[in-house]
């Protein structure tokens, strides 16, 4: 908590500061420039074998944690901006792929094995017909709408009853952990109509356009980008707001926020439900680079793993979590191939000293030196 | 066998008997004639049942050795004589001398004589000593009656129920096979049997009794035999019905135990120190592998005393996890207080550790932990209802920890230091609390009782490295479910889970189950949002 000058003051109701300073636009145009322009030129027009050819495996396991940085901007969104930690994001998740998911379950069409218009779990299990929560499966502008819908929605119910018993702190984080187990259980059942535990896969194309081409790939991972980015100007452009200003109020002395005559449930309300629809978003993004989505996403375990990417890369800064979501998934893609018997112990270590050393994360590291840096050179 | 000379009645063994009652008097009490031997050993199939069920009758200890060698199928003939196998060696079936056995072959054994031996088996069970043993042959010998009626077997349940032999049961066992009787009587041709055998099965609420009755039923043409079968089919389904009640409140009660061991020590740390602990699964698993080298040790070096292994198992178990829970509380938790959600994610941390700790010691797969013999089997309560012994003593101890937290909590100086900094932290240190020793204490204590409920699911479950990761959230809810601050509130929380779990089981399956109780549980905190049981007041 800092103290609140005269000038603070006159700061909430003037308009905001501009988005990004000088630097901050150059860093985000290069950004947008190696995700559209580099990385796809790097790995579709330098020969392989040269030096600076990015191979495939590359681009995919870039593009699959462009979606994990979604995640942890989210969590980053809710935790450290709201202070509200979420142990059920990884069942937003999991609900943005499954809308994804049926999508591309249709488009299979009849070439599945059983060579029938039904998707091939459900032919297995004898239904004649889609169930009646398929029937928009068929069109991707309404699955577009559902991946921020179905998500939003079910955050928006779950969040709307927890903040107004005023549920907070661990109790809260313990709740969203038994939300997603329980969801879990539910979509392992055949009988839901999602695969079971199988889930879906053997997906075929999108949009009509073959899924497993190289060009494809590049296009999964620069849209992937180009929503990360534009996730984090909505994230700057909220928390420069007046809502962003009430949102940490909350999260540094809820009640004094209430007695100054503000109703913390629709700040937090509405920054869950944004979280959770950004969560979905990266889910739906996710599936069609990975070719699967399975009940497994929704292990208590996995959410957690997305906290810990918030945390490693400090929870209140914007860039912090998704700084983290590279660390801790580049290292786990390192290790868990040479290591693999050491990964637990590695990501159980970061967790620990993470929490007990570097409560502000990499960014808040990151900061210090450079004051540091800066108070040496001055 | 009790050596009293009984006088046989069987009219037509009745020169065979004689000579045997003479026998009987003299010392050789159990002798078994080289004839008898030779009859049950080689010969045609029917002179070999009927030699093996007057053999079985009889009191010749001897013969009981070869009946129950020949079901083993240790039995073999050189020459005239009858052998047995017996510890690697052999020895004559008649006079228990140790023989060569070079160039005997063994006896040949056919589907027929199998069962007529099986049969025989719970009929010299039958009048084993030991009534436990008794009343398990019985029950035997009316299943099979039920799944597979046998004349030859009916003639024999008949005999053994008549004066001679029926004294020597006891009353439990002669219940049994009184039913087994009523089973064969209940196709007599006498009507008045066919009705007492309709009142006996009334008694008898088992599903494959009723099935028979209801056959009964539709054939039968005497009013008054309808009328009791009738009655009888009812008395059955009603008894049926309040079997299954009382096995549902029993499953439910039984796994509120389990949840109640699980979630005990969850409350405690969260009471005192507003963390929740995600490692406390881990600390149940610990508590489970100790319980496995203690078993593991016991078989190595003290296989003499090890039925009672697991009384060892508990202060070990105890101690493993409270010194695990003390590192912890000293080593991290310590660090974190203020920063609950943290707390959350470094414990979270720890746990992966301890799972992959054990993982490269002890291996992925599931480690086996044999139960004693004393928690094997069950008792039936009401016929057609056994509970488990295993649930039972789970039970219980979950009774005895619960009671002994309680005294720990309400009667020592220690438990009013925890009680006191559990609701007032800043008071309590104010009066000289020592609150950071109380911490470290409490915090062992809690998972401690953790350790001990590792104890309590090795008997129950699988052993492996992610045992305590489906325990710990159910664990949550309880503690979420109860409130802190009260350990009635758990107790409470933890059976009423439990028990409404096992009933929305019955009907919807386990998994909607699950779904509806953590829906039941949301929807509960929005109207009590600290918990069924919070403490009322300030500090709550």
């Amino acid at each position: 908590m800092t103290d609140i000058t005269r000038s603070d003051l006159y700061s909430l109701t003037v308009p905001s500061k501009p988005l990004f300073g000088r630097a901050g636009w150059s860093a985000f145009l290069s950004a947008a420039l190696v995700v559209c322009v580099v990385v796809p030129v790097l790995n579709l027009w330098v020969p392989e074998g040269h030096a600076l050819h990015m191979s495939d495996f590359m681009v995919g396991l870039l593009g699959k944690i462009l979606t994990y940085a979604i995640c942890a901007l989210a969590i980053g969104m809710i935790w450290g901006q709201a202070g509200i930690l979420s142990l059920g994001h990884g069942l937003f998740f999991a609900l943005g792929g499954y809308v994804m998911g049926m999508y591309l379950m249709r488009q299979i069409g009849a070439d599945g094995v059983y060579g029938s218009a039904l998707p091939d779990f459900m032919v297995f299990l004898g239904w004649t017909e889609l169930p009646w929560f398929w029937a928009l499966s068929h069109s991707f502008v309404a699955t577009l709408l559902l991946v921020v819908l179905v998500p939003g929605g079910l955050a928006f119910l779950f969040g709307y009853l927890a903040f107004r018993s005023r549920i907070t702190g661990v109790y809260f984080s313990i709740i969203t952990q038994a939300l997603t187990l329980a969801a879990m259980l539910l979509f392992f059942r055949n009988e839901t109509g999602f695969g079971g535990n199988n889930g879906f896969t053997d997906f075929r194309r999108i949009l009509g356009f073959p899924l497993a081409s190289e060009e494809m790939r590049v296009i999964l991972f620069a849209v992937s980008g180009i929503t990360l980015l534009g996730f984090v100007l909505l994230a700057r452009w909220l928390l420069l707001s007046k809502f962003g200003r009430v949102l940490h109020a909350i999260r540094d002395a809820e009640s004094r926020v209430m007695f100054c005559g503000y109703n913390p449930l629709h700040y937090k309300l509405s920054i869950w439900v944004i979280s959770a629809a950004m969560c979905g978003v990266a889910g739906a993004l996710y599936v069609p680079q990975v070719g699967i989505i399975n009940p497994s996403e929704m292990s208590p375990a996995n959410s957690i793993e997305m906290a810990v990417w918030a945390a490693v890369g400090g929870r209140t800064s914007l860039i912090g979590p998704i700084v983290g979501a590279f660390v801790v998934n580049g290292a786990k893609s390192v290790l868990t191939v040479s290591f693999p018997e050491f990964w637990l112990f590695f990501l159980g270590a970061l967790f620990i000293v993470v929490t007990l050393f570097m409560p502000n994360g990499l960014a808040g590291l990151a900061k210090q030196t450079w004051n540091r840096f800066r108070g040496v050179r001055t | 066998m009790s050596g009293t000379p009984t006088p046989f009645a069987f009219r037509k063994h009745i020169g065979w008997c004689l000579l045997l009652l003479g026998a009987l008097w003299s010392a050789a009490a159990h002798a078994l004639s080289p004839e008898d031997a030779w009859a049950l050993a080689e010969g045609d199939t029917a002179t070999r049942i009927e030699a093996l069920h007057r053999l079985a009758l009889s009191d010749s200890q001897r013969a009981h050795d070869l009946i129950r060698a020949l079901a083993r199928e240790a039995v073999q003939v050189q020459g005239q004589q009858v052998l047995i196998a017996d510890h690697g060696r052999w020895i004559d079936a008649t006079t228990g001398a140790a023989v060569d056995g070079a160039g005997a072959s063994a006896v040949m054994l056919n589907n027929r004589l199998r069962n007529a031996l099986e049969q025989s088996l719970a009929l010299l069970d039958l009048f084993d000593p030991d009534p436990m043993r008794q009343q398990a042959a019985a029950q035997r010998l009316r299943e099979s009656q039920l799944t597979r009626p046998d004349p030859v077997l009916a003639a024999q349940i008949e005999r053994a129920l008549s004066p001679p032999y029926g004294q020597r049961l006891a009353a439990p066992a002669r219940l049994v096979l009184e039913q087994a009787q009523a089973v064969v009587r209940l196709g007599s041709s006498d009507a008045p049997q066919r009705l007492a055998a309709a009142q006996v099965l009334a008694e008898l609420g088992q599903p494959l009794v009723r099935n028979r009755l209801a056959e009964q039923l539709e054939r039968e043409s005497d009013p008054a035999v309808q009328q009791a079968l009738r009655t009888a089919v009812a008395a059955i389904d009603r008894s049926l019905a309040l079997a299954e009640v009382v096995r549902q409140v029993f499953a439910g009660i039984s796994l509120g135990s389990i949840l109640l061991l699980v979630a005990l020590g969850l409350a405690i740390t969260y009471g005192l120190l507003g963390v929740i602990n995600m490692a406390h699964g881990e600390l149940i698993m610990i508590g489970a592998y100790a319980t496995f080298v203690v078993h593991a040790l016991f078989q190595q070096f003290l296989p003499g005393w090890f039925e009672w292994y697991l009384l060892a198992a508990l202060p070990i178990a105890f101690m493993a996890s409270a010194l695990v829970g003390a590192l912890m509380e000293r080593g991290v938790i310590r660090w974190l207080y203020g920063r609950p959600l943290e707390t959350l994610l470094a414990t979270w941390g720890i746990s992966l550790i301890l799972i992959q700790l054990v993982r490269s010691t002890f291996g992925a797969q599931n480690v086996a932990v044999v139960s004693p013999q004393w928690m094997s089997g069950g008792v039936e309560v009401m016929s057609g209802l056994t509970l488990p012994w295993n649930r039972i003593f789970i039970i219980a101890f979950a009774a005895a920890v619960v009671i002994g937290v309680a005294l720990f909590i309400g009667r020592t100086r220690m438990g009013l230091f925890v009680r006191g900094v559990t609701q007032n932290r800043p008071m309590a240190a104010c009066m000289g609390v020592n609150t950071a020793r109380v911490d470290t204490l409490a915090f062992a204590f809690g998972s401690g009782i953790a350790g001990l409920a590792g104890v309590a699911v090795s008997q129950i479950g699988n052993v492996a490295p992610d045992l305590g990761q489906q325990y710990i959230i159910d664990s949550f809810m309880v503690v979420v479910l109860g409130g802190v601050g009260q350990l009635a509130g758990t107790v409470y929380a933890a059976m009423g889970l439990g028990v409404v779990n096992k009933f929305i089981e019955g009907w919807a399956g386990a998994v909607l189950a699950k779904i509806a109780v953590l829906v039941l549980i949301i929807l509960i905190i929005q109207k009590r949002p600290q918990g069924l049981f919070a403490l009322k007041g300030r500090s709550a």
